[in-house]
């Protein structure tokens, strides 16, 4: 996805257009709250404008990561890659709760070779500097001028704008008794700190998160809230919330289902050196019970 | 949740002065029909830990998807409490209950107080419903009633 944007990013500085719409991926899993440890959790993972809806394109599970309870990894299974989403199965195999998601982290931005535009991406030309590096010069005709990570930029590069790119998307699974392991803060980047069970969300019961970075509370943080079943209802259920002083933001949920919650940081501290900007992306699947 | 075992559990004989409570399932006028599974606990109006008193799930069925599989369907109890019990469970877990009115001891080691009493049932192929009512030990009485999946619930000091 983000290695897309990129892309679309590349072409859109081109053909001076912005992008249409935001296609967003999402993680749908068959249940979140399970009574015993011989079941499998089967999900859905797409990208579309609207979450949950597969009408779009599948998602790609390859750093699809499962923790489980006691924080060792777990794999998934059974994938199926469809038009519209990918399917895959998780052995739900320890009581507790599981963390299931993709975790990617890159480094993007622009960067100029003797006055020539350059930027990382995923479509690869020649390396700066290679015969037939000239723009143009190689098929597909644009863009031309593109690395495909930032260790390929050549040492004469100069105004090297780079952006530390960090995001995470995935959601909880509970066998018998909850358990916070796997939610337990690491200090490092944008995290999602569920303030009690992330899979005993109740409609009517205000839930609490809290959102820090490198373990700090992220204040100022906006948050944004998508009810699942758009098509059965004529108002949306969204939610546009911002967290507190202490990171925290509280959602009374006004429908039963699943919920997209999705969050972005961008600041200054980026862990890699050559980057002068971070930008950390979080989005979770949440279900919501009816009383 | 497929088989439907009649017993009269619910019937055994309890001491004289014990409260009860009656529950009734609902006939309900389906093709397939399964019996409910039903929870049924309190808690402490002043807050503090749910106490299963009983709960009615296919407690026979083994193998690849047992009895078990389905309890937190019983989505209320299973999270106050229901997963926090070994099943099954002496004097707490037993068969479903076809319908008609079954009867619950309520244990003479519950201390005197104010409680909530729940009641929660869920039917394959059915809907799932919650009825609450005030409980107060000694001395119970009381009548609550549901609207689909529960009917009468009356509470009796002996």
């Amino acid at each position: 996805m983000k290695i897309r944007s990129l892309a679309l990013a590349a072409c859109a500085a081109i053909a001076l257009a912005a992008p249409a719409h935001a296609h967003d991926q999402w993680l749908k899993p068959s249940v979140t709250v399970l009574s015993d440890t011989s079941q499998s959790v089967t999900v859905d993972a797409g990208s579309s404008t609207i979450p949950f809806q597969a009408n779009h394109a599948p998602m790609g599970v390859d750093n699809m990561q499962v923790i489980r309870p006691d924080g060792t990894a777990g794999a998934i299974e059974n994938t199926a890659r469809g038009r519209y989403r990918t399917t895959f199965d998780v052995k739900i195999d320890m009581p507790g709760t599981w963390r299931i998601g993709t975790a990617s982290s890159n480094i993007g931005g622009s960067f100029k070779v003797d006055g020539a535009d350059w930027r990382i991406g995923r479509r690869r030309g020649p390396p700066p500097g290679a015969a037939g590096a000239a723009a143009g010069a190689t098929p597909p005709p644009a863009p031309t001028n593109m690395v495909a990570t930032a260790d390929e930029i050549p040492a004469g590069a100069t105004d090297i704008a780079l952006t530390e790119s960090h995001s995470r998307n995935e959601f909880f699974v509970t066998a018998g008794n909850p358990t916070e392991q796997v939610y337990t803060p690491t200090g490092t980047g944008l995290e999602f700190v569920p303030q009690g069970s992330p899979t005993d969300l109740v409609m009517g019961d205000p839930a609490q998160f809290q959102f820090l970075v490198d373990g700090q509370p992220a204040a100022n943080v906006a948050v944004k809230l998508i009810a699942d079943n758009v098509r059965y209802h004529s108002e949306t259920h969204n939610m546009d919330l911002t967290t507190d002083a202490g990171g925290m933001i509280t959602v009374d949920w006004p429908v039963a289902g699943f919920y997209w919650l999705s969050a972005e940081v961008e600041d200054e501290n980026p862990s890699d050196a050559r980057a002068t900007k971070r930008r950390m992306t979080y989005i979770a699947t949440l279900e919501v019970v009816a009383p | 949740m497929q088989k439907s075992l009649i017993l009269a559990v619910g019937l055994v004989a309890a001491p004289a002065s014990a409260a009860t409570i009656t529950i009734t399932v609902p006939r309900v006028n389906v093709a397939e029909y399964h019996n409910p599974y039903v929870a049924v606990w309190v808690e402490p109006v002043g807050g503090g830990a749910a106490r299963t008193l009983a709960v009615w799930y296919d407690v026979d069925l083994r193998g690849a998807e047992p009895g078990t599989k389905w309890l937190a369907d019983l989505r209320t109890w299973w999270r106050k409490g229901g997963r926090n019990l070994t099943l099954p469970a002496d004097g707490v877990s037993s068969m479903t209950r076809a319908p008609g009115a079954h009867r619950i001891t309520i244990p003479s080691s519950l201390r005197a107080g104010s409680y909530t009493l729940f009641v929660e049932a869920a039917r394959e192929g059915g809907g799932r419903e919650i009825v609450s009512m005030p409980l107060t030990i000694p001395a119970a009485t009381g009548r609550a009633a549901g609207r689909t999946e529960l009917g009468a619930i009356t509470l009796s000091a002996r």
